[in-house]
């Protein structure tokens, strides 16, 4: 069957098998290997990406019911070369170790921070609890996202008052 | 010594633009990570690439019949369909395991535990591939398992390995340790003796990325190229010369990114051999990735000890011998990962921080029909279960004596003075000053506070428990006179390149798996030759591209390769010195070294820097006498000793008596680990396995039913800790470098798994102590827990 989506912002069309998992449709397919696969049972969350703005586990969907929208995965979060600043928290705070986990984990938490820009560290805690990290032992990814979430807010108050001024 | 705590706030400021030397420093590896950017071995895609899946026994002992393969061969997309008979008659149907014994690549006669390999498919791609297993028709005589380790040696126990020659039995071997004599002699005059049946249950390692590997054999140069997801490429690479024939200088290992190790990719995995043999026989690359069952079923385990310990003293609480037999489930071949004289590898240690007067280990280890492993889940090999045995008997001991366990400890400590100290099992502990960690740690937490906090409670009914642990760790294999796996030393190599403009290549035998490689090896070699950091490529993880050693796992990393690189960077300094000289036009002792240049004494206007040196070293003009072109050194380190970092952890939990549900409320970990190179990374390294810790000592384990059905099988069923089951670490330090490391660093890396089970266990068994529990077996999840308050508790396994 054929199937067309954006991923990443841009439209691609390609003949897949209807049973191919989106995990395998983006790595395997579009040679997008920064999403990992570790479970087959969505308990881990290496698989992340965002289906129309919103985390799910690409292991257990299908590419085909991804067809007709709006894919985002890791590799579509920097902004060229200025890395989105939840990319800065991972690594400003050591938020990450072996990095298999990590493209996950920032897909929610980026998405935590868009909908709650600036969440408690049980919220946080809460948002990647259907995750797992092997190395990091947690703490330093919640100090990552408080740290996105300070400098965005510091970034926010300067583009304020930037404009005010103009 | 220093003892100063971790900072409470984290401050950003301090990065990457740190010139030279040790301290918090970015990491060289994220920004490609960040980007999802790795390479891991799955991300490998080549030209023609095929897919190779695996046929994995449904049974844990059974006959095999007969395999017909017809169907699965005639599936459209199928290339390769081998068998056991098929690799037999190649004879690669059995490899060495890493403890000299044997273990099927694919079986031939028997399954002996569920989830071995069977047969593997070579397809088109992976879903044809898992497609073709189906279609196998494998015909098995069902014969009973050996489950339950204490029934193993039985004599009506089923025969598991028939395979070798006059077994009669399924005993492994047995080992010992220590004075028995003088041990008995010092228990029968102790006042006080407490003995306890202590598990530790079968875990797994189980890291994000499963094991897989890509293999890519080219028939015309007779070379393979294998990507794996391994520890130590140069000790798989000499190993698949031994098993596969193939000369060594025409196979080259890489490990790429890795997704987490942990002792897991240490050993060789019948997957990685399929690999190489579908590539052989189908002319193509073949890639195998296990799925996470496959992981969880057959790839190595942890731990499975049952320990029996016994504590002497005084009545005053001077401990003064202890003792121990242990009975240890090999599984179905002896897959443990240990240097060749340490079959149960360095248990030995299991007498811990304590000065005490004699001590005797006695172990049985045997096979059953489960997977075979034993060393790996960042056990420093095994001990996990030696400090988990002493530090649950040593609060038994307090419970026993009725004092405080930290007072206890306090007590029995080794003293400053007495180190290098000598264990009765004949352990050489480099360094250590344990009370200050101990006395950091009980500041930190408030000790005195909490048992203030949790009388209070206990008056109320409700059930709060604070856990100590205290640990000494044995890492950095080891001295090459006693240290080898199957015959290959355990020295490391480090090579280190200045170019002609000031920057240098370091390349290295250990590979990291998250633990920061990259950033930590640039760091030690600008501290001593004082280039930056940020002008230091780290090269690891290719057998082509590295000197030989035997990589990372351990927590040998730092101790040995780290000091080969201290010593490579010192030896391209002496040969700068010399060419400073020249330059300088003084003699060699005329010169002063200040980080990153020479200068002349007295003269610190009259200096050649590193970058300037370098270009000497490559550039025109003659070099003094004797002295060859170029900057660069190689090295071989073979350690002295091993290094013994130590830790006071503590932990504080709250139970719900209407549940039994554990929380860690709090947990303080104090380590001291010698010289600190990078803070950040080494605070990763604990937190990590702190992480870890709550998994043992709460959640995970690997238990199989009675037909050896394995019940872990899924992340569903072997629950990991989330973020939700761990607290905000708190951790702090203390400083006391080893003696005889270069740099007086020592590992950490697999220092909070090691330390943390015990104090989170004694924790637990604290907040129970108004219910009379004076032990509990892991995991301590609340079914468990609930059985502890009934008094119905009964061992895991």
């Amino acid at each position: 069957m054929q199937v067309t989506m954006i991923v990443n912002d841009v439209e691609v069309t390609r003949e897949i098998e209807g049973r191919l998992l989106l995990v395998h449709f983006l790595r395997d397919t579009l040679g997008l290997t920064g999403t990992h696969w570790g479970c087959d049972t969505s308990n881990c969350g290496t698989c992340v990406v965002w289906l129309d703005g919103e985390p799910v586990k690409s292991c257990t969907v299908l590419a085909a019911m991804a067809g007709g929208h709006e894919v985002r995965t890791v590799e579509g979060l920097a902004k060229g070369a200025e890395l989105d600043p939840i990319q800065q928290g991972f690594m400003q705070c050591h938020g990450l170790q072996c990095g298999f986990c990590t493209p996950g984990m920032m897909m929610t938490c980026r998405a935590l921070l868009d909908k709650n820009p600036d969440p408690t560290d049980a919220e946080i805690r809460e948002a990647i609890s259907g995750q797992i990290c092997r190395c990091t032992g947690y703490s330093t990814i919640v100090r990552s996202v408080r740290w996105a979430s300070v400098h965005e807010a510091a970034e926010a108050l300067k583009n304020e008052e930037a404009g005010a001024q103009a | 010594m220093t003892a100063v705590q971790e900072p409470k706030t984290v401050t950003f400021d301090d990065n990457d633009q740190k010139p030279v030397g040790f301290g918090r420093m970015l990491r060289k590896e994220d920004p490609r990570l960040l980007r999802g950017r790795g390479r891991f071995v799955d991300d490998i895609q080549l030209n023609g690439m095929l897919h190779l899946a695996i046929l994995r026994s449904p049974f844990a002992h059974a006959r095999i019949v007969s395999i017909d393969t017809s169907a699965a061969e005639a599936y459209p997309g199928v290339r390769a369909v081998v068998t056991g008979a098929a690799l037999a008659e190649l004879g690669l149907a059995w490899m060495p395991t890493l403890s000299n014994d044997v273990q099927a690549v694919l079986a031939t006669d028997k399954v002996r535990f569920q989830g071995q390999e069977v047969a593997f498919v070579v397809a088109d791609d992976r879903y044809a591939a898992r497609d073709a297993l189906e279609l196998i028709d494998v015909e098995y005589d069902v014969l009973d398992p050996v489950i339950d380790v204490r029934k193993a040696l039985a004599p009506e126990a089923p025969l598991i390995r028939d395979d070798l020659e006059g077994k009669a039995d399924n005993h492994c071997f047995d080992w010992e340790t220590g004075d028995a004599d003088e041990t008995e002699a010092v228990f029968a005059r102790a006042d006080v003796i407490v003995k306890e049946d202590i598990v530790y249950p079968r875990v797994h390692p189980a890291p994000m990325e499963t094991c897989g590997a890509v293999a890519d054999f080219d028939a015309v140069e007779g070379k393979l190229k294998l990507w794996s997801t391994t520890q130590a490429p140069h000790a798989h690479r000499t190993l698949y010369a031994i098993v596969a024939g193939l000369p060594e200088h025409k196979i080259q290992v890489i490990a790429p990114d890795i997704g987490g190790g942990f002792g897991n990719k240490v050993p060789i995995y019948p997957g990685y051999v399929c690999a190489i043999v579908g590539s052989i026989v189908t002319g193509k690359p073949v890639k195998w990735m296990e799925d996470r069952s496959e992981n969880l079923i057959s790839t190595g385990f942890a731990r499975d000890y049952i320990m029996r310990g016994e504590i002497a003293a005084t009545r005053d609480g001077k401990i003064l011998a202890i003792r121990t037999n242990v009975l240890a489930d090999h599984g179905a071949f002896n897959g443990t990962a240990a240097p060749v004289k340490y079959p149960a590898g360095f248990f030995g240690v299991f007498t811990g921080s304590y000065d005490i007067e004699a001590a005797y280990c006695k172990m049985t280890a045997v096979y059953t029909n489960k997977a075979p492993g034993g060393v790996a889940y960042a056990c420093s090999f095994r001990i996990t279960e030696a400090v988990y045995l002493v530090e649950r008997i040593v609060d038994c001991l307090a419970a026993e004596l009725d004092m405080d366990p930290a007072e206890l400890r306090l007590k029995n400590f080794i003293q400053p003075d007495q180190f290098p100290y000598e264990t009765k099992t004949g352990w050489v502990y480099d360094s250590g000053n344990y009370e200050p960690t101990m006395r950091l740690a009980m500041d930190m937490a408030g000790y005195a506070d909490l048992r203030k906090e949790q009388e209070e409670k206990r008056a109320r009914g409700e059930l709060m428990g604070i856990g100590i642990s205290f640990f000494t760790e044995a890492v950095g294999a080891g001295p090459r006179k006693n240290m080898d796996i199957l015959g290959l030393g355990m020295a490391d190599g480090c090579e280190l390149r200045v170019h002609p403009t000031g920057k240098a290549v370091v390349r290295l035998s250990v590979k990291t798996q998250g633990q920061g490689h990259e950033t930590t090896f640039a760091q030690i070699i600008a501290e001593e030759i004082g280039i930056p950091p940020a002008d230091i490529e780290v090269v690891h993880g290719d057998t082509d591209q590295t000197p030989f050693g035997l990589g990372t796992y351990g927590s040998r990393s730092t101790p040995v390769s780290g000091a080969a690189a201290a010593l490579v960077a010192r030896k391209v300094r002496d040969k700068a010195q010399l060419i400073a000289s020249a330059m300088l036009e003084v003699t060699v002792a005329d010169l002063e070294w200040t980080k990153g240049s020479f200068h002349v004494k007295g003269d610190p206007g009259k200096a050649v820097t590193i970058q300037e040196i370098a270009m000497r070293a490559h550039g025109a003009g003659d070099l003094p006498d004797g002295v060859e072109g170029g900057l660069e050194a190689q090295i071989c380190y073979n350690p002295s000793n091993l290094t013994y970092p130590h830790g006071a952890y503590i932990c504080v939990v709250d139970v719900d008596p209407g549940t039994a549900q554990v929380k860690v409320r709090r947990f303080i970990a104090v380590d001291d680990c010698g010289t600190r190179i990078n803070p950040m990374i080494i605070e990763g390294q604990v937190h990590g396995g702190l992480t870890d810790g709550v998994g043992m000592a709460l959640m995970e384990m690997i238990s199989f039913d009675e037909d050896g059905n394995c019940l872990g099988a899924s992340l569903m069923d072997y629950l990991i800790p989330t973020a939700l089951e761990v607290p905000d670490w708190e951790t702090g330090y203390t400083v006391t470098p080893s003696p005889h490391h270069p740099i007086g660093a020592k590992g950490v890396g697999e220092s909070a798994t090691v330390g943390s089970p015990p104090a989170i266990v004694n924790a637990v068994v604290d907040a129970l102590k108004p219910y009379g529990v004076r032990h509990a077996d892991m995991p301590l999840t609340p079914s468990r827990v609930w059985d502890a308050m009934n008094g119905r508790a009964t061992p895991p396994i």
